[in-house]
């Protein structure tokens, strides 16, 4: 079985996971687990969108 | 007499007693039951929902690592980043070991996804060490 996921997608999949279990074990109740986890998830993914346009700025 | 301005015995007596979590057998049981099968430790533990997202989460990661053709290390790498890269990977329990078992992983392929695959597989490892941390957490006490 070979998974072909594009560069982007990737990183959105990791940082699902990632902010899941971060989520889950860096708080104690159920919503501060949501929250931290949602806030992760932003912080991953934002930092794609910013590590993208600063590599495009650079680019040019 | 003039009082000492620096007193540390009123200074140690003044600092909030830090809670004692005495080490029991299931503190022990349950990281290693998680870091064997991930969330493991928190379905020991009753905690049912965050052990099958722990689960999920590591299980999906690790399998994504290994359908994007990432490699496995292996424990006699000789270089200190295979060495590394082995105690990623071991983290993953008994996904690590099945997929020695199986030949999983064995693949040399250069290329971009190979790259993300093998970073999957270092990093689900990790992260179930952290699972496992928790878990011995949850069972001392220190967190509910």
């Amino acid at each position: 079985m070979t998974i072909s996921l594009s560069h982007f997608s990737a990183a959105v999949v990791f940082a699902l996971f990632a902010s899941i279990v971060f989520g889950i074990t860096q708080r104690n109740s159920t919503m501060e687990q949501v929250k931290y986890g949602l806030y992760c998830f932003a912080l991953f993914v934002g930092g794609v969108f910013l590590a993208g346009w600063v590599m495009a700025l650079i680019r040019r | 007499m003039a009082k000492p301005t620096t007193d540390k015995t009123d200074k140690s007596k003044n600092v909030a007693a830090e809670p004692e979590y005495p080490l029991t057998t299931m503190a022990v049981v349950a990281p290693l039951v998680g870091w064997l099968i991930p969330g493991g430790g928190h379905i020991l533990l009753k905690r049912y929902g965050r052990g099958v997202l722990l689960m999920v989460s590591v299980a999906s990661m690790f399998l994504i690592g290994l359908g994007m053709q990432g490699r496995i290390y292996q424990p006699n790498g000789g270089d200190i980043l295979d060495i590394l890269g082995f105690v990623g990977d071991v983290g993953s329990g008994a996904l690590y070991f099945l997929a020695r078992i199986m030949d999983w992983g064995n693949v040399m392929a250069a290329n971009a996804a190979a790259d993300y695959g093998k970073t999957f597989l270092i990093v689900a490892g990790l992260l179930n060490f952290i699972a496992a941390a928790d878990a011995h957490h949850i069972a001392l006490g220190k967190k509910p």
